[in-house]
This record gives structure tokens, sequence and C-alpha cells, in this order.
């Protein structure tokens, strides 16, 4: 064999004898067809405007954002995962829900760094926690899955901010906690219909408790904020 | 330590000195990797001492995952050598949550009613000791109380003009480290101590660091429920509440620990319970009265004087 032959002689002295001609028939094709698809070959995404990028990734952040709204059991979130949809709609509960200045006395509501945490940790540990039970989920399509699911709450936010507009009354917190039950309902249903093909059977329930819990304490962050502690013009005055 | 009687340990030669010393080693290396040191002789260490003390083989020394049947041993020998993973690798943690939705729930279960020939760590944890109850159990008491604690405070204070509702995000974080420490440092002070007591007295009885962890973990269970009926704003019904909690949780942790101490000097044994005991009320009561701001008596003139506090805008 050839290999016997090197062996004797020195490194890479056989390798001068090897050389493709023309009447070594080889097999198989290696030069790029050049035809009609070559355009896409030609094409990289180096060389497109920033405009057409951006596009296309929001494209994609929204279209996950459409099947967190509708859920229904399909692997789109899991198959393509980004984070950039988590992070948007992480940046824009903290922003919403950091209470007041931190005033001296006023223990007010989480700020912005608390909530960026908590939502950022407490999808790491569960992921942690769905994979130590045996789920065969990857960590990051399941930060993707936690992250997504948070936008009906953030819809909520969006929403008890408005209805705050018009006043702090028994009412609108009536309107307030309803929503905010329903969008936890919603983000909860969501994910779990995402999460559930992943995990063993028999521990599903054990999987879905702590995003239960998770999404509680987002929900309680959401039913009590109260800006007028920020605002410092309405219930007592000076 | 005062103590006069201190008998030193006497070994009959150097083999026994050699078996004691590894089954220490043993026994310290089953606090971190479970179920997969198995003693040198492959029987359980210290069995001459046993016949010795002329003990029934049906409580023979059992250093917390071996069990005592003829016939579960080699199970339980070959399940030793099961896992031996490294402890940087993930695989590792996965055995401490190798539990099913109805393990966790029977764990549950068995912390709440206690029962005076029912073991908790010998019926339910029974060699699998997991950190999914313990990890989870004090999260969510965490939420619990932190929750409760501002529902309560609202409804205490609804009526009065001057009270203006906060969240107080702040009592989440003391919260999270008052549970945290006491679910996971009092089980080490607990393990050590009891380790320290077993090289001076022979036990018939010793737990492994996971299980004293799992036995307290389970038993913070009950707090929950608690925390909640912790809203009604009626002292006495709050009283009760602790009460009755304090009394299904700390019998559990009793009843699981009274056979490991039960050998030892009656006043260690009783400090070591009274110490348990004292400690798990003082979880109780501390978070009442910390989070949960007693319902005040309405007094006409003293509002007045409040209000005069001037406010930060």
């Amino acid at each position: 064999m050839a290999e016997v032959d090197e062996a004797s002689k020195p490194l890479f002295a056989g390798l001068s004898d090897v050389s493709i001609s023309e009447d070594i028939p080889v097999e198989g094709e290696i030069t790029v067809p050049v035809g009609s698809p070559s355009h896409d070959d030609e094409y990289s995404t180096l060389d497109e405007p920033v405009k057409e990028t951006i596009l296309r990734d929001l494209k994609a952040v929204g279209k996950k954002f459409g099947h967190v709204m509708y859920p229904k059991k399909s692997t789109t979130l899991l198959r393509d995962w980004d984070l950039w949809g988590p992070l948007l709609l992480c940046v824009t509960l903290a922003l919403m829900l950091q209470g007041g200045s931190a005033d001296s006395k006023e223990d007010g509501g989480p700020q912005f760094a608390e909530v960026f945490v908590i939502i950022w940790f407490g999808s790491v540990i569960i992921t942690l926690n769905s994979k130590l039970l045996g789920g065969t989920i990857s960590f990051f399509q399941s930060l993707c899955v936690l992250g997504y699911c948070i936008l009906p709450l953030t819809v909520a936010m969006i929403v008890c901010r408005l209805v705050l507009l018009g006043g702090t009354g028994t009412a609108s917190f009536i309107v307030r906690f309803i929503v905010v039950v329903a969008s936890f309902g919603w983000s909860t249903f969501a994910s779990t219909a995402f999460l559930a093909d992943s995990q063993p059977p028999n521990r599903k329930a054990l999987v879905v408790y702590p995003v239960f819990l998770f999404y509680f304490v987002i929900s309680w962050m959401i039913v009590t904020f109260s800006p007028s502690h920020s605002d410092g013009a309405t219930d007592t005055g000076p | 330590m005062t103590q006069q009687r201190r008998k030193p340990r006497a070994f009959k030669g150097q083999q026994q000195l050699r078996e004691w010393r590894l089954s220490v080693i043993c026994n310290f290396k089953n606090l971190m990797m479970p179920k997969t040191c198995l003693p040198p002789t492959g029987m359980p260490p210290l069995s001459a001492l046993e016949i010795r003390t002329s003990k029934p083989t049906s409580q023979r020394r059992s250093l917390g995952n071996w069990s005592r049947n003829a016939d579960s041993d080699k199970t339980e020998l070959l399940a030793g050598q099961r896992k031996s993973a490294a402890f940087w690798t993930f695989e590792y943690y996965q055995a401490f949550f190798d539990v099913d939705t109805y393990q966790v729930l029977d764990r549950i279960k068995g912390s709440v009613l206690p029962l005076p020939s029912k073991n908790f760590v010998r019926l339910y944890i029974r060699s699998n000791p997991d950190l999914y109850g313990p990890f989870w159990i004090c999260a969510t008491l965490v939420f619990a109380i932190a929750v409760s604690g501002n529902i309560s405070n609202f409804l205490v204070h609804l009526g009065q003009p001057q009270y203006h509702y906060m969240p107080e995000f702040r009592k989440v974080t003391i919260a999270a480290t008052a549970i945290y420490s006491y679910a996971w440092l009092v089980p080490l002070a607990l393990w050590g101590f009891l380790m320290w007591r077993n090289s001076k007295v022979m036990n018939i009885v010793s737990y492994s660091f996971l299980e004293i962890v799992c036995v307290y973990g389970y038993s913070l269970f009950i707090y929950i429920p608690a925390a909640i009926l912790w809203i009604i704003p009626i002292e006495w019904v709050r009283w009760i509440t602790v009460l009755v909690a304090m009394c299904l949780s700390g019998s559990v942790l009793v009843i699981t620990f009274w056979p490991a101490v039960r050998d030892d000097h009656r006043r260690i044994a009783i400090a070591t319970i009274s110490a348990v005991i004292i400690l798990h009320a003082l979880l109780a009561v501390g978070c009442k009265a910390y989070f949960f701001d007693a319902p005040q008596i309405e007094v006409p003139g003293v509002s007045g004087s409040i209000a005069s506090v001037p406010r930060f805008c």
C-alpha cells in the first residue's frame, strides 16, 4: 500500500509524485456552476444595504411575535432562535417598570437593573432547571422561548400605563388586574406550548411550575406598579 | 469543652484505624458525590463495633445511603457504582434532579403530615436526595412572603389617608437572603455537628449533607400556605397559623433527627433537638414580624400627628 512505501521514505517525499493530469479520470465537480443561480453566489450579506439587514432581522422578530400571540405547536421559535426579541422586550418592560427615583425613605418599585436581572437570571435558572431535569431543549432555545413569551406581559404593561393615565382608583385597579391576569395566563400557556414537547413526560409539571412562578413574579411587578410616587403630584398635597 | 467523660477511640490495630479513616473520608465524599463511595471492605464500616454494641441487624449503621435489608444491599451497591461523574460536568448535577413529579408531591405530603413511625428520610428520600424541592420551595416561599406581606400591609393600612402604597421591592432580597441562608447554612452546621458527634459516639443513624438539605427544604413547604393565610389582618389567626405550621414541620424535623442523636449523651441530644426547633420557630416568627405589620387599633387622635410628616415629592 502507499502508506507502507511512504513510511520508509522521508516525509512528504511521495507528494511530489502526485499530480492530477488529464489521463486520470476525476469524479465529481469542483467548480461552481455558472448560470442564473450564480447571482446568489456572488451576493453576500456583506454587500446588502444596512436597511435590508435590519429589516430582515426585524421581520424574523416580528414573525416570532406573531407566533407567541397565537400560540400553536410549532417549532419556529425553537428552530430559528434569536435573542433580539427577548432583549427588546426586556428593555421595554424594565424601562416602563422602573419605579421612580431612588427616594430616601420610599421603598419603591424595582429599578431598571433589578427588572433586567430578574428576567435574565430567572430565564437562565429556569433553563438550567429544565436541562437538569432531562429536557432536550438547548440552552439558548429555552432562553429565546421564555423571552419571547414575555410579550403579552409587555403589552399588558403598556395597557396598564395607559389606564393609569386616567386615574388610580379602584376601577382602574380592577381593569389593570384583569388585564394582567389574562396576559399572565397567556404567557404561561404560550411558553408551555413551545416547551412541553422537549421535556420527559413524567416531569412536565416540575418544569412548568418554575415558568409559572417566573411569570407570576413579573405580573406582580406589573400589577403593583404605581407611578404616583414618581410624579409626586397626585393624592396627598404638600 | 468542660466534659469530663471523653472516651478516646480505641482501635484494635491498624486495620480498624485505617477502616475508620477511610469511612470518614468516604462519608465526606458522599457529601459531594452521592452514592459513589463504597466502604473499603465492601460492608458498612464499624461492623465490628456494631457487633460489640449488639444492636439488632435491622438497625445497622447506615451512612445515609445504604439500606438495611440484605437483598437491597446488592441493589444499593450496584446503585453506588452508577454515576461517578466529576463535579465539573453537567451529568454530576443531573444526579441531584433525578425525581419525577409524583415523587416530589409525595415528599411534600410527607413533610406536612408527620407520623411518628415514618422517618422522612427513610421513607421518602431513600437514597435519592434531590435539590429540586429545596431550591424551588425556598424560591416560592420567598415570593409568597414578599407578596403576602405587601398585600397584608396594604389591607392593614387601607383606611388611613396618610398611607401611600409602596411595592416594597427591597424586601424580596431580604426575604431571599434569610430563607436561603436558613435552608442551606443550618443544614451545613447540623451536618458538621452530627459528623463531629459521630466521631466521638457511635450513632446508629447518620445522614448525608444532601439528605439534611432535603429535609429542611421540604419542611419549609408548610410556610407557603401559612404565609398566604397571614394576609388576614387578625392577630390571633396569624398566631394560630404560626403555631400549627411550626408544630407540623417541627415535628417532621424532630422525628427525622431524633434517631441520629438518640445515642449521644442525654444533654447533647436534647440540646441539638431544641436548637433545631428554636431555629425553625425563629424563622417563622421573624418572617411574620418583619414582613407583616401588626394590625393597628385605630386611635383618632394619633392619626392627625402622623399626617404632619413632610413628604419628599
